[in-house]
């Protein structure tokens, strides 16, 4: 069954285009990791997956779309506000509640964000940012993730630590890595963008480093 | 200089300008205005602050006013932006920002008597549609991405309360602050047509000769509004909001048969009230149109055009007053010190000084008018000529002032003045009912006659009057393709 399919997408911008034609799909239980150049049309390609996709999609940008001036605690709070009331929601946008707050505080940890529930997103490192939106996506809890470099701005350990907790989150995701151990490492199979089309498309077991170097 | 759309709009309105002034009463009509000033400044030196009492009901009635009027407002103004995007709100809020707040409360005096009611309303209700089509500014340039990143299915509603606004709130903030010093003025001068705050006290002041008791009212009064910064403070703002009802005072209970005749019977055309019908309406309309609105819309064009050019020359003349590419610390200070007092004394306030000081004619509403935006504008645009970087070698005097900072600050000093276009014309027609033969002057003639229909239908017609200058105003605006952000309009 396909999570995500989608046939003929494309895009132009300032009357070029950018993007395919291409068709892609996706199964459920299927991790994808998006490889290439920057500029290959990864972002591009994320970004109108997220326009086909269901409701229940996690979508994590590369400029993360966190509010600024609101706390981690509300930022993270985000990824689930589908689920409740307007009310509900209003009052923890005021007064963060208990519940939702000890729920957010497990995932903060897991992240080593722990310290940081009251602080105003603004006010945070590059890495402390992206990791604030990965608590999003895996607070949303959705059926699927689409996230462009979501540990981009991490370190070695750090960065697989939260891969780690993505994989476990979403068994279902396409993530746009541009660190080619990282794509090989935490995905079933390996889809590689160049030029704005699909250049390769093969199971992560049967690639190797040396195999997506000609994509850079 | 006629090639460069800046250069011909520039030179239209001077012509403009100058093509009034034959038409315009500019006469000092005092035997001895300099006398008169004389004692105002002498009072000024020796301000009388024995009064204590009085001068504490005044500015606590100013502050109550203004807090719960400009509180009621904004928070009406925002609940409006989540409808904003629909044409009959805009037009809404755009009737309702157009009617000055002492029209408004010349409306309420008439329906509610002297009760604090009056007033806030005649603050909240104008307010609420200048925060409504401000707030919806602002909160649209907010960053689009954080709305795509919440769940799909998640409301409209709750969207805007955790994405754009709080992306928004500090830029809403600093506005609002800047609205409350707004409001302080206006609340003072609800009290030159009766209700408990400043200008009553004033009037009072004025009118008995007790110059000294004049001075220590306006030296608090450029007190309160310089020290904003030190007193208005995110913690201590909710504490304002709970008390200042509780210090509006009582005022005079209203009478609701009052209110009701008010609205079904007093506004209502005099031809339609005394079953002439639609046949009786048109000589009654025509009568106002002819005697009343057409000389009433001409001399505010007058006023209007006239305090446009000279608010714009005072501007360019004052802002190197402030600007550190100029002066020594101290001319700068002074500098500021005369910027903020021309520009927190409203309009109307000096209006009714100059006239008392030169008797009535057009020239004390010119130079009120373009002292009081002239201060405002001079401000901005000294603010703004701090960051103009200058090369190594710059010429000093004069010539920087003409070739290295005026052209680099002529656009943005055009954006604010055609901003401040529309908000010169209703303090015009407002200080007809001082006496200057605007609009203002023919509505508060209507109120002693008790005739609200007329009343009415000569507000009406100076709210359209706004309307249409303001669309003008953005036209041209659009033409010279000047562009300010909503918050720089102070």
């Amino acid at each position: 069954m396909a999570a995500l399919e989608v046939s003929n997408l494309s895009a132009s911008y300032g009357g070029e285009r950018v993007l395919g034609p291409l068709s892609l799909s996706l199964a459920a239980g299927e991790r994808v990791a998006l490889v290439g150049q920057s500029g290959a049309g990864k972002s591009t390609l994320l970004s109108l997956l997220y326009d086909q996709a269901g409701s229940g999609t996690a979508f994590m940008p590369q400029d993360l779309g966190l509010v600024d001036t609101l706390s981690v605690f509300h930022n993270v709070y985000m990824g689930q506000l589908d689920r409740h009331s307007a009310i509900y929601s209003l009052i923890n946008l005021l007064f963060p509640l208990q519940k939702p707050r000890g729920e957010v505080q497990t995932i903060l940890d897991e992240l080593g964000l722990g310290d940081k529930l009251r602080e105003p997103t603004g006010e945070l490192s590059g890495g402390q940012r992206q990791r604030t939106a990965v608590a999003r996506a895996l607070y949303q809890q959705g059926s699927m993730l689409l996230a462009d470099e979501p540990v981009s701005a991490l370190d070695g350990p750090l960065a697989r630590r939260i891969m780690d907790a993505l994989s476990r989150g979403y068994p279902t995701s396409v993530i746009a890595l541009h660190d080619v151990d990282l794509a090989l490492a935490y995905s079933d199979r390996v889809v590689g963008i160049q030029d704005g089309h699909i250049a390769l498309d093969e199971p992560s077991s049967r690639l190797s480093t040396a195999d997506l170097q000609p994509l850079y | 200089m006629l090639r460069s759309r800046t250069g011909f709009i520039t030179l239209a309105f001077i012509g403009v300008a100058l093509a009034c002034l034959p038409f315009a009463d500019l006469a000092i009509t005092t035997v001895n205005p300099w006398r008169e000033l004389q004692r105002l400044l002498h009072g000024l030196i020796t301000p009388d602050f024995t009064a204590t009492d009085e001068l504490l009901t005044a500015f606590t009635r100013t502050l109550a006013y203004a807090f719960t009027g400009v509180a009621l407002g904004a928070v009406a103004g925002f609940l409006l932006t989540t409808v904003f995007s629909s044409r009959l709100v805009r037009a809404f809020c755009a009737f309702i920002r157009s009617i000055h707040e002492i029209f408004w409360a010349l409306i309420f005096l008439q329906c509610f008597g002297i009760h604090p009611l009056s007033g806030v309303l005649a603050i909240a209700i104008p307010f609420s549609g200048i925060f409504a089509k401000v707030y919806s500014e602002i909160i649209d340039e907010a960053d689009p991405l954080p709305a795509r990143a919440v769940p799909k299915n998640t409301g409209r509603l709750l969207r805007y309360f955790f994405t754009q606004v709080p992306e928004a709130w500090p830029h809403l903030r600093t506005y609002t602050a800047y609205r409350l010093e707004c409001g302080l003025r206006s609340s003072a001068i609800l009290g030159f047509i009766g209700l408990p705050t400043l200008g009553f006290h004033l009037e009072a002041a004025f009118s008995q000769g007790y110059y000294s008791q004049v001075g220590a009212l306006l030296l608090l009064f450029y007190l309160l509004i310089a020290t904003m910064r030190l007193w208005v403070r995110p913690r201590l703002v909710p504490v304002y909001l709970v008390v200042a009802p509780f210090f509006l005072g009582e005022g005079l209970p209203i009478i609701w048969g009052n209110v009701t005749r008010f609205v079904t019977q007093d506004i209502v055309p005099r031809p339609l009230r005394e079953g002439e019908g639609w046949q009786g309406l048109e000589p009654w309309l025509t009568e106002i149109l002819v005697n009343q609105a057409l000389p009433g819309v001409w001399n505010t064009l007058l006023l209007t055009q006239m305090a446009l050019v000279a608010t714009g020359v005072l501007a360019l003349l004052a802002f190197p007053l402030i600007s550190t590419h100029f002066t020594g610390p101290v001319r700068r200070t002074s500098g500021h010190v005369l910027l903020v007092i021309a520009r927190s004394t409203p309009e109307y306030m000096l209006a009714y000084i100059l006239l008392q000081l030169w008797g009535p004619s057009m020239l004390p509403a010119v130079v009120a008018l373009a002292l009081h935006n002239g201060g405002i504008i001079g401000h901005l645009v000294g603010r703004m000529s701090d960051e103009v970087p200058l090369r190594q070698g710059a010429p000093g005097g004069f010539n920087r002032y003409a070739w290295e900072l005026v052209p680099r600050v002529y656009p943005p000093f055009l954006a604010f003045l055609f901003y401040r276009w529309e908000i010169i014309m209703r303090e015009t027609a407002i200080l007809g009912i001082l006496g200057i033969t605007t609009l203002g002057f023919y509505v508060e003639g209507a109120i002693q006659e008790i005739r609200f229909d007329r009343a009415m239908v000569l507000i009406l017609i100076t709210a359209l009057l706004n309307i249409a200058v303001d669309a003008l105003s953005r036209r041209i605006r659009a033409w010279l393709r000047l562009r300010t952000r909503p918050t720089c309009e102070a």
